[in-house]
């Protein structure tokens, strides 16, 4: 039988490539790389396990037929920056000096990826295989000048640093943020990426950034999915915690009419600890995925997830799961959890948890439920005068809070509260 | 206050109430005692508005108005409050902020505005006491980890909050230490007033000897079969259900 294979990727690259930049910090090799792959293997169809529900090459296919990578400007991002945090911004996928906060704080080095220096360039595409997934490969080959922003030695951030990313499409375009995070040794950040699309135009977001926190360091990570009805976007986090380090991420998706998160997380050294957070509420035909993976190689680590979704219309949510646990990997606690709740007849959830376990002195467990609005529960409240709305309003208020709880940046956690409509 | 006329209810196609008569004045206490299975949460569980229940006949009239017609928010904006006898646990939900969205949501019904925070906390703190709740409990979530007495007397708390016209309590006493059983029943005797009236659903005696009823029915297969007053009440306990039963059986 010969294989189906279809030619979006090859149409795509044809129509992007003219406007594309340059990548001069990207190893040639690992470009050429990209390529090969992406030539042969295309964008992910549902025939791909880990796309089964999330088919992009026909979203790319359907919804990006008259790609012209045409971009406003973004000038005023007020409305949008948290207080009391440092904001840098992200515009069309490239990273704007102008519109970010000039930051001379010792412990902050921020530069552009056209000016890696020798470290970032190691850390540019390692932990990001461009063999390992179609998106990390177009990324890699499309990659807009983003940032390698590190957190020095020792150093505790006082206060959030927020990232805007901005897309003001103005024709059917594809944006490739690219990124480095890197905590040094024993230091500690707090870090918002907030996605939003101003545009009038569909945009595709197909972000990678490579997360690498150091020894005895600790990152606290929000990500924020607020694109609207013209977003669409793949969204890979390739995370390696070293040693007595600690990662959380908590991903909210507030809108996005596809939104697909691929958060894969190594603990690469002994007593290190992930925690994988995230909620989303949907409706109409949105599509949001969450495809996770904790990879436990060494003794003594932690991982800890909690997946939340209000699921209504015609929508559909997808978590995925995976916790590997490897064979030198004793006195392993991991911990998975999916909730869903489905508000409609035509909702779809599907969840899909998946362990490998080969040690075998090590603690783990996985559980998802998916309901409806529980009928006693909300009987007693109408029984207290409480009508349907608020009734309804309190009782998924209830269910996320759960992980809105975890925010622990107040202004943040108003934001959250305020878009979900659930106070 | 309310009139219960020839009331027919069932579920899943199964009669559970088989045509009920009852009318109560202002000021009154109602007792309704029965058998397991005849019916006596089915009848709070109409009145309070649950979906499950299917009216098949009869009416009944709640201070002037037709009162299956309303949804079981409007029941209870107009003044009715059920007691459940199995409190639901709403995790997530404080008590505190519950209650708020209950009282303001009456409120708004009847064309006031939201109670005043201050107020509020105030009203919070008078009526926990009539119950001895415990202050933290209304920190918590609606229910969540409190115990079989906690539940009954957080009920009554909230009924203290929301000062209905007509309460009904299904089986309050259920699950009751002696002492527990006190407290809620000092609650209600505190409470009650020569505007309001209950319907007090119970399978034992006992509460009645806190909270005398005025008069007292017996349900047996989805019929009052006998009323009286409270020495009805008595006389059950010392006869056991056995002769109501024998008694109804021949009639029928």
């Amino acid at each position: 039988m010969i294989a189906e294979k279809t030619n979006t990727a090859q149409l795509i690259i044809d129509k992007i490539t003219s406007s594309a930049n340059k990548i001069n910090f990207i190893n040639d090799n690992v470009i050429s790389k990209a390529l090969i792959f992406i030539e042969k293997n295309g964008f992910p169809t549902h025939k791909n396990e880990d796309y089964k529900y999330c088919n992009i090459d026909s979203i790319l296919k359907k919804e990006f037929k008259t790609i012209e990578q045409k971009f406003g400007e973004v000038n005023n991002l007020k409305e949008y920056k948290l207080p009391d945090a440092l904001t840098l911004v992200v515009v069309n996928g490239k990273y704007s000096q102008s519109l970010s906060d000039k930051i001379i704080l010792k412990g902050i080095h921020i530069n552009s990826l056209s000016n890696l220096d020798d470290n970032g360039k190691t850390k540019i595409t390692k932990i990001a295989n461009v063999e390992s997934d179609a998106l990390i490969a177009f990324n890699t080959l499309f990659a807009n000048e983003g940032f390698h922003l590190k957190i020095t030695k020792n150093e505790t951030l006082q206060f959030p640093i927020q990232i805007i990313y901005v897309n003001n499409s103005t024709s059917e375009c594809i944006v490739n943020p690219r990124n480095i995070i890197e905590l040094e040794e024993n230091s500690e950040a707090t870090i918002i990426e907030h996605y939003i699309n101003i545009g009038n135009s569909k945009c595709f977001t197909n972000f990678v950034s490579e997360k690498y926190l150091a020894n005895n360091s600790k990152l606290d990570c929000y990500t924020i999915q607020d694109e609207n009805t013209n977003g669409y976007g793949v969204y890979t986090n390739q995370i390696e915690v070293s040693k007595n380090a600690n990662y959380t991420n908590t991903t909210i998706t507030l809108s996005g009419q596809l939104v697909r998160n691929n958060h894969n997380v190594v603990l690469a050294n002994s007593n290190c600890e992930a925690n994988l957070n995230g909620l989303f509420k949907i409706n109409g035909n949105q599509i949001v995925d969450n495809h996770t993976l904790v990879d436990h190689q060494f003794p003594y680590c932690q991982s800890n997830e909690l997946y939340k979704g209000i699921i209504d219309g015609k929508s559909t949510g997808v978590f995925n799961g995976k916790i590997f646990v490897r064979k030198d990997a004793q006195k392993t606690n991991a911990y998975q959890s999916s909730k869903n709740i489905l508000l409609s007849d035509d909702a779809t959830i599907n969840t899909k948890p998946q362990l490998e376990i080969y040690a075998d002195d090590v603690k783990c467990s996985h559980g998802t439920s998916t309901g409806k609005i529980e009928d006693d529960a909300m009987f007693y409240l109408h029984a207290r005068g409480i009508g349907k709305e608020s009734a309804k309003k309190l009782l998924l208020n209830a269910f996320a809070g759960e992980v809105i709880e975890k925010i622990q940046v107040e202004s943040l956690k108003e934001l959250i509260q305020t878009k979900l409509n659930l106070l | 206050m309310i009139s219960i006329k020839n009331l027919h209810a069932s579920i899943e196609g199964k009669e559970i109430l088989r045509g009920i008569n009852l009318e109560i004045k202002a000021g009154e206490v109602h007792a309704i005692m029965g058998p397991n299975g005849s019916g006596k949460s089915t009848l709070s569980s109409v009145l309070a508005g649950r979906q499950d229940y299917e009216v098949t006949d009869g009416e009944v009239i709640f201070n002037g108005k037709n009162l299956l017609e309303m949804e079981a928010e409007d029941r209870a904006r107009e003044g009715l409050f059920l007691a459940f006898q199995y409190p639901v646990e709403i995790p997530g939900v404080s008590n505190i902020n519950f209650l708020k969205t209950a009282l303001n949501e009456i409120r708004n019904y009847h064309g006031k505005e939201d109670i005043a925070a201050k107020d509020f906390l105030a009203l919070v703190k008078e009526k926990q006491k009539l119950v001895e709740l415990d202050g933290k409990l209304a920190n918590r979530s609606v229910n969540e980890g409190f115990s079989g007495g906690e539940k009954k007397r957080n009920e009554i708390f909230q009924m203290a909050m929301l000062e209905p016209k007509l309460a009904i309590l299904d089986e309050t006493d259920s699950g009751l230490d002696i002492d527990a059983l006190k407290i809620v029943a000092n609650g209600v005797n505190t409470l009650k007033n020569k505007d309001n009236a209950y319907i007090v659903i119970t399978h034992y005696q006992r509460l009645l000897d806190y909270i005398v009823p005025d008069f007292v029915h017996i349900l047996y297969k989805g019929k009052i079969v006998k009323s009286g007053g409270k020495e009805l009440a008595l006389e059950l306990e010392e006869k056991g259900y056995d002769e109501i039963k024998k008694q109804f059986e021949l009639s029928e």
